[in-house]
């Protein structure tokens, strides 16, 4: 294929690096520096997509990230996105894309019967159509909508690209690279100021790249390189090109998605697809200049028809021709620009210009150049289906209400000018309220929210030597500010041609007897007549009318929609533009990536994995892991070919009949000092502190203040102002910020510490009848008998040299003990536990076998302390102290939390023994009432008792102190369960505790 | 994204503190007789207004001090913050 738009020296592609591409299973040939939309110009394709509800031909309509129609599906290195503008994707070398939203082709598309079918389909059709029957919607309806929406498909495949985030701060934050944004960047980093200049384009410099323009006797283009070039030089300034800030938000903290690879055929090793900035900045300078707005006739979304701007670009930064046979209609003095750059190209356009009677120097310059121009002219409608062939034209009345007889002449595009609409998005994100400018029809930001300041053509202003000036002086301003230097800039002098004043007009009436579809929102095929259905049927709130006809909505942001979408609501109501108002503007700016958004946090990186000292034992022992909040845990250790329940079980079963070890590193620990440690925990804890002497422990239950338990475990004194406490594993986090809450805010006069001490101890609980055998071998030295150590004893110990604590306590009901050393030794003393505890049979035992010993022995767990349970509920009312106050006993009171038929644990035994009973099954009393079943409870922890052989379960039943020996139904329809069980009391094995005390 | 200025350790961004509610919040004294409406003002009860507010925030991944802030519920502007034990005038 020839590049047969090309043209000869022109543009800043690199026609020394030939590429090829793809689209739509077509190979084609572009250059470096081209995007994917000027590369098929090149090949004189228009015909891209289809629309997103008529399915209508759709082509290109910008250059830039104000593209409505060009959406493509991209193919690269092995994985597809959608939703990409094929006027902001660059070329690469074997780039791959297709079309969207059309079957089976873009050039043949069912879909397009919408378009003979709208009549049909105004605004509000969804709305109104599949609305009845209602059982229509599962089946029928939503099918077919969800077939029909959206522009593409995402991935179902794993994303093997990388995205990273980064945080970053700075003095002053330039938003857009064109003159203003330069100025103000140069300015600010003369002054010392720390700058980041983002440029969301491959190119710095803005409008100058197209501009025909002179900077201090440099052109545009060499001025705006030549600043760049010294900014980069600058060790306070960072320089980012494909770069777009996209959101503004609180406190000055702006969000800004830099595309490292897009560009590229495959990312490069250790490089990122897309960087997320976090950037806080003192000062923002949005010089996010202005976005040209088209003007609407009949069949405006044909191929062929797009803004002239967009033409002068692919002309001036591509050197491609959009087309042979130009039609320029405008309003303004810009379309005259395009028209001179076709006629110095050797294409004649011919100009359209609804203005009467325009004089200026740029109009001066195109009649010099001989183009052919028609005052008082309007394109009435484009004729051509999948192409411009020839435009309906006609003179206009100066009301702008008539139009003349109807001609029509031949042209291959139709490049459009409605003037300009400042990118204030921004700054109203920011929160600027901003206000309308009558000059130039358009919203411009009014009072500064946030530090923030817009420039340019972002804040209205259109002339060069303007821009320079303002922007040159905001820049030192600002930076003078922060750095208190001030490095006067001299400002250079500029040679631009002066335009006059534009037309306020934005729309071609339709002609007597034609019906054009006329569009205002290109994107989402909102046309003039759907509009006008939305006010006849009541909608007045522009935020309504967009809802309900998709105005203004989706990737585009009304991006070329908004103003003519306010200017037909204000002209139907009778109002001016600023009463209408505008919707407002949401971040994200253009669609950024969900992977961005995600950045690292994804699998095992979306939270840290905490390990204990012993991990790397554990591995080599055939543990099986389980997640435990963020640590790790061994589920269980397993032989041969055991599944999850024989481990468990054996592993158990071994605790109950010799002795078993478990990691309990990850229990929280706290550290506790201060002379008034114990008063503190006396007001946390639920039961009496005051009298715990040293060397003993105790366990204690904490409730929030609403009476709810909110932690459970024990404390140990160690000395007369020393305490450790130890926490559920999952509540370490929320326990210490409990008590710091307390200490620092209510009772700030207690004279206490407290200091997480959760990974300076490695921990093991050594379980079993023989345990106390296996303590004596490994703590020689101490007297470790029942009478030296009793239940809730505590002492110090040396382990061959290694000083270890020695607690008394137990989870599993078993004799037990709990060493803890310092976590750099936790593996030596695993090694020395296992080592010794050989001839007792030990068998390390993971967090199922635990469960297994403390569901079977009535000990509640965070299964039972689940946010929903006060200690009554837990049989744990023993605990609560009648003499003194503390935490949450006010709330004790509550009448429902003393009711008769109160909530409490019980034990669950099914009547055949052998079914085990599904976690979180309801119990109801008959099995066969019907829906909604009345619950009287749920299972919370379900086990195989070892002890018994037999399944055993802990609910939570209603009246369950009185429900003992009562015969219920435990209900699973997730599993389809149904199981006939017992009531029986939650203490399965050794109810009077025996065992932990021998 | 806030900016917090914490009295201890400077202006810091908001992902290393955690909300805690309303500041005002007394809690009754231990030991104290305290009607069922006192109690509930205190748990449950809070105003959840519209504008200035003076609320508590953990510097959880910093100094771990609790600290007051007072700032705008609608605007998010931060007027003026306090160490814990600081009066607030």
């Amino acid at each position: 294929m020839t590049q047969a738009f090309r043209i000869e020296n022109e543009g800043l592609i690199n026609r020394d690096k030939k590429l090829s591409f793809k689209f739509n299973g077509k190979t084609y040939f572009g250059y470096e520096g081209d995007t994917l939309a000027s590369a098929l110009l090149a090949n004189g394709v228009h015909l891209v997509g289809r629309s997103f509800k008529y399915h209508r031909p759709r082509g290109f309509f910008g250059a830039g990230v104000d593209e409505p129609y060009a959406v493509v599906q991209l193919y690269r290195n092995g994985e597809t996105e959608p939703n990409i503008k094929a006027t902001e994707q660059e070329l690469f070398e074997g780039l791959e894309a297709k079309s969207v939203n059309c079957w089976p082709s873009v050039n043949f598309d069912i879909g397009a019967i919408n378009n003979f079918l709208k009549i049909f389909l105004p605004a509000g059709f969804y709305y109104k159509t599949f609305m009845w029957p209602k059982s229509f919607w599962y089946r029928i309806y939503e099918p077919f909508i969800r077939k029909a929406a959206g522009l593409g498909v995402a991935s179902t495949k794993h994303d093997n690209e990388r995205y990273e985030h980064k945080y970053e701060y700075c003095d002053l934050l330039i938003a857009g690279s064109g003159p203003s944004g330069l100025a103000g960047a140069y300015a600010a980093a003369k002054n010392g100021a720390k700058v980041i200049l983002a440029e969301d384009k491959p190119r710095f410099g803005g409008s100058l790249l197209t501009s025909d323009v002179n900077i201090g006797n440099q052109s545009g283009k060499d001025w705006a390189d030549s600043i760049v070039a010294e900014l980069k030089t600058m060790p306070n300034v960072i320089v980012k090109n494909r770069s777009q800030i996209f959101g503004y938000y609180d406190h000055n903290m702006l969000v800004m998605s830099e595309k490292v690879s897009d560009h590229l055929p495959s990312t490069k090793k250790y490089h990122p697809n897309k960087r997320l900035w976090y950037i806080r900045a003192k000062e923002v300078l949005i010089s996010s200049g202005s976005i040209e707005r088209p003007i609407v006739f009949g069949n405006n979304d044909t191929p062929g028809v797009m803004l002239s701007s967009a033409a002068k670009e692919y002309l001036k930064v591509y050197g491609v021709l959009v087309g042979r046979k130009p039609l320029v209609f405008t309003n303004n003095d810009s379309g005259y620009e395009t028209a001179i750059e076709f006629k110095k190209h050797g294409v004649d356009p011919i100009v359209l210009d609804s203005r009467k009677n325009p004089e200026s120097e740029i109009i001066d310059e195109a009649k010099n150049l001989g183009i052919n121009i028609k005052n008082s002219y309007v394109v009435v409608a484009a004729q051509g289906y999948k192409k411009v062939k020839s435009a309906d034209i006609a003179s206009i009345s100066e009301d702008k209400k008539q139009l003349g007889k109807i001609e029509n002449i031949q042209c291959d595009c139709i490049c459009v000018s409605g003037f300009w609409t400042p990118t204030i998005h921004l700054a109203s994100q920011s929160g600027n309220k901003t206000k309308f400018k009558e000059e130039i029809d358009a919203f411009v930001p009014g009072q500064s929210k946030q530090n923030e300041i817009t420039l340019g053509a972002a804040n209205g202003v259109f002339s060069l030597e303007e821009t320079l000036k303002t922007s040159f002086t905001a820049g030192s301003k600002l930076s003078k500010k922060i750095t208190e230097n001030d490095n006067e800039i001299a400002i250079p002098n500029v040679v631009e041609k002066k335009s006059s004043q534009h037309d306020k007009f934005w729309c071609v009436p339709l002609p007597n007897g034609k019906n054009y579809k006329r569009f205002l929102d290109f994107q989402n095929d909102v046309a003039v007549s759907d509009v006008e259905i939305a006010l006849r049927e009541g909608y007045r709130s522009i935020e309504h009318v967009k809802r309900y006809t998709t105005l203004g909505m989706a990737t585009d942001q009304g991006k070329t929609s908004n103003l003519n979408g306010l200017q037909l609501v204000s002209e139907i109501e009778n109002k001016v533009v600023p009463a209408v108002g505008h919707t407002t503007f949401r971040p994200p700016y253009t669609p950024i990536s969900i992977g961005a958004i995600v950045g690292r946090e994804v699998g095992k990186h979306s939270k840290p994995t905490r390990k204990s000292p012993m991990h790397s034992w554990h591995e080599k022992n055939n543990a099986v892991f389980v997640d435990a909040g963020v640590w790790l845990r061994p589920r269980y250790y397993k032989r041969g070919n055991e599944n999850l329940f024989e481990g468990s079980k054996r592993e158990a079963k071994n605790v109950r009949t010799n002795v078993g070890v478990c990691d309990v590193t990850t229990l929280g620990k706290i550290d506790i000092k201060g002379p008034d440690a114990a008063e503190l925990l006396n007001r946390v804890y639920t039961n009496a502190w005051l009298k715990l002497p040293v060397g003993k422990a105790r366990y204690g239950v904490m409730l929030r203040e609403d009476g709810i338990v909110m932690d459970d475990g024990t404390t140990t004194r160690i000395s007369e102002n020393h305490y450790h406490m130890t926490t559920t594993t999952a509540q370490a986090a929320n326990v210490l910020s409990h008590l710091e809450y307390y200490l620092q805010l209510v009772w700030p006069e207690l004279n206490v510490n407290v200091v997480s001490t959760t990974e300076q101890w490695a921990g093991a609980a050594i379980a079993g009848p023989k345990s106390r055998d296996l303590l004596q071998k490994l703590f020689p030295n101490s007297d470790v008998s029942n009478e030296g150590l009793p239940f809730m004893g505590y002492m110090e110990g040396d382990l061959f040299g290694v000083k270890a604590r020695i607690y008394r306590i137990s989870f599993s009901g078993e004799l037990a003990y709990e060493v803890n050393v310092e976590s750099d030794y936790g593996n030596f003393m695993w090694e020395k536990i296992i080592e010794l505890g050989e001839e007792f049979n030990i068998q390390p035992y993971g967090t199922e076998a635990l469960s297994t010993l403390r569901i079977e022995m009535g000990h509640v767990a965070g299964s039972e302390l689940d946010g929903r349970t006060i200690p009554f509920d837990n049989a744990l009312e023993g605990l609560v102290s009648k003499k003194k106050d503390f935490i949450g006993k006010r709330s004790l009171q509550r009448s429902a939390f003393i009711a008769e038929d109160r909530q409490r644990i019980v034990g669950v035994i099914p009547l055949d023994k052998q079914t085990s009973i599904p976690e979180g099954s309801h119990l109801v009393k008959d099995d066969k009432a019907p829906l909604p079943n009345p619950k009287l409870g749920h299972i919370s922890a379900s086990c195989w008792s070892v002890e018994y052989d037999n399944p055993f379960s802990l609910a939570i039943l209603k009246d369950g102190k009185n429900m003992i020996g009562q015969k219920l139904f435990a209900m699973s329809p997730l599993k389809n369960k149904v199981i006939p069980v017992e009531i029986v009391s939650s203490h399965y094995v050794d109810p009077k505790g025996e065992r932990v005390r021998s | 994204m806030l900016y917090i200025n914490c009295p201890h350790c400077g202006m810091r961004s908001q992902n290393e503190f955690s909300y805690g509610g309303d500041a005002s919040v007394k809690r009754p004294e231990l030991n104290k007789e305290v009607s069922d409406q006192e109690w509930d003002n205190f748990v449950y009860n809070r105003k959840s207004l519209r504008g200035k507010h003076l609320e508590l925030w953990q510097h959880i991944s910093g100094c771990r001090q609790w600290i007051k802030v007072e700032r705008d519920t609608a605007t998010h502007e931060i007027f003026r913050t306090f160490k814990a034990d600081e009066e607030v005038a």
